[in-house]
């Protein structure tokens, strides 16, 4: 029973980080039916964001200690973040030991330049091409932004921890009437899953409560008629595409303590989060959403030695096969809309 | 309106200029007008260096290419110094006969490829590499598949393959080739090296839980891993293969804790041991105890770059490395020639080798005494000249380079991660290196089963 619950937690955890980018995908394939497969690079580049804040906030002046030496014999080079030499030794710890919920804050004005920018100068351009032309441009561009990034950060991944407060693990077992240390679960899984779920549910209150959201929803089941009530829809769909960025960014964000990011990982994340859209439904905000946990706990089931025993690399496939499975039963997936790239 | 005149003359005329620009590539290889594949007929030799410039090792595969341009200046005597030719010296006592004037008198180019760690891609770059630019020998790579299919190549072409950082059994065991020679160590070295010092820090009784690459290099490592700790009394309670695309290992650390197991064993290498050990130290597994005692994590081969990659979770974990750059300064001058390579290398590039460098620096040295000894660039030759070669000097104490199976034997470093490291490149600390009569097996090993060297092949 703990081996399960164990895996019930890391599948809601692996699915926070599915649903967060196949939220953002779907936002941007509901409204400008476009296909992005630069999404994982977003997720990718808010990763990096956090990165960066780290760095910036770990510049340093170098200060030679004669009384030390290095490799080569020579004194010893230390270098002093100036955050040190503004706020003291302690406070300049503290400010660079919470540099990843920090990041957040960096992130978000980043992200949704990213993503307008990205939309204004690129993928405007292929609305009304075939979806193979934007699948081809956006991966293409998803090369491109990553061969950038490393470029500036190199190949091999980079460290970047949770705030000490959030590092190690506690006995949630404990918690729920198990015997102690049976069920032994990080605190910054925790921490991702309640801010995937914070984040999912402010964007869904953001399309059903506000005017902004409302127009937008209007838009995506029926852009014509919106445009010719003298909407300016074009405009809104940008800004919806800087908010999916901004998820997706934000779910890179706040992954970085979870594994050290290198310039690869929104490729890795990228064909799961299609298959998460695919098997949610296409266009279909909370089957996205009910689909990245729901794989993300099947595949966490799947890792379990005692499934891969009786069905040998099950844990390789199962993503796929459930989704053919869905998709053999319900070919417009789990809740995805009559019409929605369907000729 | 244009018209197009097309006469037999010229259909025959295009035919033949279109034919022999087809065969130009064949055209100057060994069995056309040389003795031998790629024979260097002029002042300068070229030699091939094929490694991952881009893909997940591109940062293991940079610091390849600057040990492989500072051999180069060595070789050349253009390097502020000499580097390890100061140190080479033979089973004898006398020193290399390298003596920083090419080899045999060639001036030494290079060029490079990139395997982007892939078995086809690295073929394909070392395949162009031979054909078009005239390479001589291949050597770098980080991987071990990457390893087995260019040796295969090189074998074909005729060429000699120094290995570069391969840790798989396969690559001098049953994929082993003449052509080939490997100087790093191998999953075996690692096991035997590993579980006395396991055995002493740990105790004889521990159950083991292994995650596996699900690839050869990983099942190789295992294997050897699970023989020599059973064989001192572990017992291993799980292996559990997972697939080398995985990220997240949450799902397959989570039920270690309650399997019994008290160490966990990772036979990952690059990202997968980044993220695995990331994780198992997230899961709490460094601060848990297991049936009464302390659960410890054991990575079997460390790499100072991934050590980065894994930050702080590296510390106080226990791993074998083929060399270290500290070597020479906490163990004396048996490993001389570290120091020597520190210093070339640390002055040209401002930080210490990693020991992907050191072995392809070592590979290109060997490589060029061998020439000179032989004295032809002759591929059987060289072969004849490196098979049950004895040197020292070369930064891991006195090494063979044994005839059976092209497999270098020399002491084994075990390292662990440091507590308190005081930079970036002082993350691990040496805890013991274990002998090479620990380390050597015999040749019909079974880990080794299967295949044979053949013959050398020079490409007439």
């Amino acid at each position: 029973m703990d081996a399960l619950i164990l895996q019930i937690l890391n599948g809601l955890d692996k699915g926070s980080a599915y649903a967060l980018i196949a939220l953002g995908l779907t936002l941007i394939f509901g409204t400008l039916g476009v296909v992005n497969f630069a999404h994982g690079a977003l997720f990718m580049i808010g990763a990096f964001c956090a990165v960066t804040l780290n760095k910036i906030l770990t510049l340093s002046h170098t200060v030679v200690d004669e009384t030390r030496k290095n490799f080569l014999g020579q004194p010893m080079e230390l270098q002093v973040p100036y955050v040190y030499d503004l706020f003291g030794e302690d406070m300049g710890n503290t400010i660079i030991d919470w540099s990843v919920p920090m990041a957040i804050l960096f992130a978000i004005p980043v992200m949704v330049l990213v993503g307008v920018v990205m939309e204004r100068g690129l993928i405007k351009y292929f609305y009304k091409r075939p979806h193979a032309d934007q699948i081809l441009v956006t991966f293409g561009l998803a090369i491109v932004l990553q061969e950038v990034i490393k470029y500036f950060y190199g190949a091999n991944p980079i460290p970047t921890p949770a705030p000490s407060a959030f590092t190690g693990s506690f006995d949630f077992g404990a918690l729920i009437g198990f015997d102690a240390n049976t069920i032994i679960y990080p605190y910054w899984r925790l921490v991702y899953f309640a801010f995937a779920a914070m984040i999912i549910g402010a964007v869904f209150a953001f399309l059903q409560f506000t005017t902004f959201g409302m127009v937008v929803r209007a838009g995506m089941a029926d852009r014509e008629t919106v445009g010719l009530l003298g909407i300016n829809i074009d405009k809104r769909f940008t800004i919806m595409f800087g908010l999916a960025a901004a998820v997706a960014g934000l779910a890179g964000v706040m992954y970085v303590p979870i594994n050290p990011p290198n310039y690869h990982m929104g490729m890795d994340f990228l064909v799961l989060s299609f298959v998460v859209v695919v098997v949610g439904g296409m266009g279909s905000l909370p089957g996205a959403v009910l689909a990245g946990f729901l794989l993300g706990i099947l595949e966490s089931f799947a890792s379990m030695k005692e499934v891969i025993d009786i069905i040998p690399g099950i844990n390789q496939i199962i993503i796929y096969l459930v989704a053919i499975i869905i998709l053999l039963t319900r070919p417009r997936g789990l809740m995805g809309r009559k019409g929605v790239m369907e000729s | 309106m244009s018209k197009t005149n097309v006469t037999r003359r010229g259909v025959l005329k295009s035919g033949a200029v279109a034919g022999a620009g087809v065969a130009l590539p064949t055209i100057f290889t060994a069995s056309s007008a040389s003795a031998y594949t790629n024979e260097p007929t002029g002042d300068t030799v070229t030699l091939g260096f094929n490694v991952p410039q881009t893909g997940p090792y591109a940062d293991e595969g940079a610091d390849e290419l600057r040990a492989f341009e500072l051999a180069v200046e060595h070789l050349n005597g253009t390097g502020a110094d000499n580097g390890m030719l100061e140190t080479f010296k033979y089973a004898d006592g006398s020193g290399t006969v390298l003596k920083g004037n090419g080899i045999l008198g060639k001036k030494v180019q290079f060029v490079s490829g990139d395997t982007q760690t892939k078995s086809d891609a690295a073929r394909a770059s070392a395949k162009s590499m031979i054909e078009k630019d005239g390479a001589i020998m291949i050597t770098g790579g980080s991987s071990s598949g990457v390893a087995v299919a260019v040796q295969a190549l090189c074998q074909e072409a005729g060429v000699i393959f120094m290995a570069g950082l391969t840790h798989a059994n396969d690559t001098t065991g049953k994929d082993k080739r003449a052509n080939g020679f490997r100087h790093f160590f191998n999953s075996y070295m690692s096991g035997a090296a590993l579980a006395p010092v396991l055995a002493k820090a740990y105790g004889g009784d521990r159950k083991a839980y292994h995650l596996t690459a699900d690839y050869n290099w990983g099942y190789t490592t295992e294997e050897a891993i699970r023989a020599s700790t059973e064989a001192m009394g572990w017992e291993t309670v799980a292996a559990v293969k997972t697939p080398l695309t995985q990220t997240d290992f949450s799902s397959y650390i989570a039920p270690v804790l309650n399997s019994g197991a008290d160490v966990l064993v990772l036979n990952h290498y690059g990202g997968n041991m980044v993220n695995s050990l990331t994780n198992a130290v997230q899961f709490g597994l460094r601060a848990a105890e297991a049936n009464g005692k302390k659960f410890e994590i054991v990575v079997p081969l460390y790499s100072e770059l991934m050590a980065r990659g894994a930050g702080s979770n590296i510390a106080g974990i226990l791993g074998s490395q083929n060399w270290d750059w500290k070597l020479e300064n906490i163990l004396g001058s048996r490993y001389s020639g570290t120091n020597a390579f520190v210093q070339s290398f640390g002055t040209k590039y401002g930080f210490p080798p990693s020991q992907a460098a050191h072995t392809c620096y070592v590979q290109t040295l060997l490589y060029a005494d061998a020439v000179e000894r032989a004295g032809s660039f002759e591929p059987c030759a060289v072969v004849a000249a490196l098979e049950g070669f004895e040197f020292d000097g070369l930064g891991n104490g006195p090494t063979l380079y044994r005839a059976d199976d092209h497999q270098c034997f020399k002491d084994v470093v075990v390292v662990r991660g440091k507590e308190n490291p005081e930079n970036e490149f002082d993350l691990v600390e040496i805890v013991e290196v274990t002998p090479v009569e620990q380390v050597t097996y015999a040749p019909d090993h079974p880990q080794f089963a299967g295949g044979a060297l053949g013959s050398c092949n020079n490409g007439a």
